[in-house]
């Protein structure tokens, strides 16, 4: 059993293994963030820098958190715009950061390839924080780990991703690291919004959102970001939430209950509805918490810590 | 005054006369003077050996971008002029997409006039077809072609307004030149870093339809039937417009197309990795249309091979891959990847590859040469078409270094290339 080499641009190219021994990694982190004192020193000594050429919360902090509880030392580096339109190139910035002798970089970029660009230009360590419409992994990781808290195993599951899947890099992620999991996926949405030859990744297309509803075990629910609208995918909001939108009317009719994901942030009355996502069968939120333990264990497997899951979150802070 | 050459004892191909036999070549004051068995040697003769070899007409390369005036750090008439005589060209036809755009006749006469004061390849400019590339305004053909244009072109950009489009080719038809068209439906294509399909999803980059290059071909067509003028279509490369090209031949119409070597080599798969020296426009399609490209230039629904020669600078494709500009160099690769792929490939005989990158190029857009007949211009190529090399962009007499083949093992290259009578690359 090998680790999981130098840098996590994607699930895609990971094995069976690979993800699985990341997910088992997790589940000992999950435990430190549960402590009084919210910190092992699996990575004290390491220098990681958190390179935002995108806005985001939710991403960023789950990762800085991650980084400190294992005890690295952390920068924030919110890079607004292209490499382009700031003048310097992506490959500039990662050289002048490594110049400082850093150890790992966490990289959100709006251009879909700009981790395995940056991973294949610099020594350190890349982790993909999300690229363009290509892939998202810790959330994908971390999708799969909520996945398996609800329903004790990945094989045979049935997630319907539903939504933008055109644009979404959490959805290509997800595609990914199920399906070499044994889970069945389908993906829904208005066509306009589903990427070509998408059934070749493995698959099943489900037009309707009622489909969706009476064929899966478990809904992941994506944002619908606003401007679709004015770049002539959808009619309207309204429109959307009337044929796409993920209402309890509907889910009253699912042969069973069904588990609800969605990345965040949501819009509500958009994509999902407002009680289905503060409903029972919500784990909107553990999938946050979730994603502190699934970044500390890639983290910590990148840094090259052993696969012996138990060891890594032994040891308080002296 | 140049001495004469006489080419001994090569394969002598002339697609103009139908030749094919083992032969000598003559050239004497700049044109050819000869073609036959044991030709006498004038005095102060250059003897070229060409045993083994095969001895054509200089290919024609009807779309590349010189880069002059405007990005001359990225190519200039005279280095691109070299790239092209070390790649067996003997003439190239420059697409008006520089800066200042060859609009007018004073960038057409200049570039012109740089093509002379380098002495290598000749250079035939393509005027744009509207002002500035803006697509409004019909640039001023007459002048232009007064100045040494042989065609229009607004290459780069497509030709959107279907008005403007028609107009062109019924001036055009004043001047007895060719209208080539880059066929790109804009606002399908807009933000496209790649062709549409499986490898555009699972790289998620925004893909270009195969439909934005076939509605414009199909538009082209129909507008060629209404107008009586010459199109010509740039750099076909989905099986829809191979198809559309044929039956538009069928009827008669005055359709003519091209094809580039990228597009009959590599397919969309060449883009894993993000590897941006793969990123062009239009973009590298699926394996059937490659076959489609490839049996379009068997049957001759595809008339001609053309480079659409790109220079870029390193640093340009050393980023993201959407950041990247499109486009390769071809003019040091196109002999070698034309004979790898589709002589070897059983596609086309020698004879039909320099029907397509000579003979037809210059009946096409009416150019001197394509010939070997006595009296032609001294436009000759020498070439091995088993000699097997590596393509070593570090070896390129073009200034830029981007393309996707670097490392490729190739079969066939030039060994000497004469313009006007005048050697004006040898092999070392």
């Amino acid at each position: 059993m090998t680790g999981l080499g130098k840098d996590l641009v994607g699930l895609e190219p990971l094995s069976a293994d690979q993800l699985r021994l990341i997910l088992d990694t997790a589940e000992p982190f999950k435990e430190v963030s549960e402590r009084q004192i919210k910190k092992v020193p699996a990575l004290r000594g390491k220098t990681i820098v958190n390179l935002f050429f995108e806005a985001s919360t939710r991403t960023r902090i789950s990762f800085e958190f991650a980084e400190k509880r294992l005890s690295a030392d952390t920068v924030n580096v919110a890079a607004s715009g292209s490499s382009v339109s700031k003048g310097e190139t992506l490959v500039d910035t990662a050289k002048n950061l490594e110049a400082m002798r850093i150890d790992m970089v966490v990289i959100r970029h709006g251009s879909s390839g700009a981790a395995s660009f940056l991973g294949q230009r610099i020594a350190s360590n890349v982790i993909n924080a999300g690229d363009g419409k290509h892939e998202h992994p810790t959330q994908g990781l971390l999708d799969m780990l909520t996945l398996r808290d609800r329903f004790k195993r990945l094989q045979g599951i049935k997630v319907a991703i539903c939504g933008d899947v055109l644009h979404s890099r959490v959805a290509r992620s997800n595609i990914w690291g199920l399906t070499k999991l044994g889970a069945e996926v389908g993906v829904c949405g208005p066509p306009p919004l589903l990427p070509r030859n998408i059934e070749e990744l493995g698959v099943t297309i489900l037009p309707r959102i009622e489909d969706a509803i009476a064929w899966a075990d478990a809904l992941n629910i994506l944002r619908l970001q606003l401007e679709r609208m004015t770049a002539g995918f959808i009619p309207s909001l309204r429109e959307y939430n009337r044929v796409f939108g993920v209402t309890t009317e509907r889910l009253k009719k699912a042969p069973k209950d069904l588990l609800i994901l969605h990345p965040g942030p949501m819009n509500r009355g958009v994509e999902i509805d407002s009680d289905v996502a503060d409903g029972e069968h919500s784990v909107i939120l553990p999938q946050v918490t979730n994603g502190v333990a699934v970044r500390m264990a890639v983290l910590y497997l990148l840094a090259g810590g052993r696969p012996g899951p138990q060891q890594a979150a032994g040891g308080d802070e002296a | 005054m140049t001495r004469p050459v006489v080419i001994r004892g090569g394969r002598v191909i002339d697609p103009s006369t139908g030749g094919d036999a083992v032969a000598d070549v003559m050239i004497d004051d700049g044109r050819i003077g000869a073609v036959g068995r044991n030709i006498g040697s004038p005095d102060g003769a250059v003897e070229i050996d060409a045993r083994g070899k095969v001895v054509a007409p200089g290919f024609i390369d009807l779309h590349t971008h010189l880069r002059e005036p405007g990005q001359e750090d990225l190519e200039t008439v005279a280095t691109g002029a070299s790239a092209a005589v070390a790649g067996g060209f003997t003439a190239v036809c420059a697409m008006p997409n520089t800066d200042p755009v060859a609009d007018n006749q004073g960038v057409v006469g200049f570039i012109v006039r740089q093509a002379q004061r380098a002495g290598k390849a000749r250079v035939y400019p393509i005027g744009a077809i509207s002002v500035g590339q803006k697509g409004q305004q019909l640039a001023e053909f007459g002048e232009m072609v007064g100045a040494g244009a042989v065609a229009v072109s607004d290459d780069g950009k497509p030709v959107m307004s279907s008005h403007l489009m028609r107009t062109a080719l019924e001036y055009a038809r004043v001047f007895g030149i060719p209208v080539a068209d880059h066929c790109e439906e804009m606002t399908l294509a807009q933000g496209g870093a790649m062709h549409e399909g499986l490898v555009a999803t699972r790289l998620g980059l925004k893909g270009i339809p195969a439909a934005a290059e076939e509605i414009m071909v199909a538009r082209d067509i129909i507008l060629a039937e209404l107008t009586g003028g010459h199109v010509h279509l740039c750099h076909m490369s989905t099986r829809g417009s191979v198809e559309l090209i044929r039956r538009a031949k069928e009827k008669g119409l005055r359709v003519t197309a091209e094809a580039c070597p990228h597009h009959f080599t590599l397919t969309h798969e060449a883009c894993e990795g993000y590897d941006t020296n793969a990123k062009m426009n239009p973009p590298l399609r699926e394996a059937a249309d490659r076959e489609a490209v490839r049996q379009g230039l068997r049957d001759g629904t595809i008339d001609v091979i053309a480079t659409d020669h790109a220079p870029h600078h390193y640093d340009a494709k050393e980023r993201e891959f959407d950041d990247a500009p499109n486009g390769i160099i071809g003019l040091e690769t196109a002999l070698g990847l034309a004979v790898s792929e589709l002589v070897e490939g059983g596609l086309l005989t020698l004879p039909e590859l320099v029907l397509r990158m000579s003979t037809l190029p210059a009946r096409l857009f009416h150019l001197p040469g394509g010939t070997l007949a006595t009296g032609a211009p001294g436009d000759v190529v020498v070439f091995d078409p088993a000699a097997e090399w590596e393509v070593r962009p570090e070896r390129f007499a073009s200034k830029s270094r981007n393309t996707p083949f670097a490392g490729r093992r190739l079969r066939g290259r030039a060994e000497v290339t004469i313009v006007g009578g005048e050697v004006v690359y040898q092999r070392t």
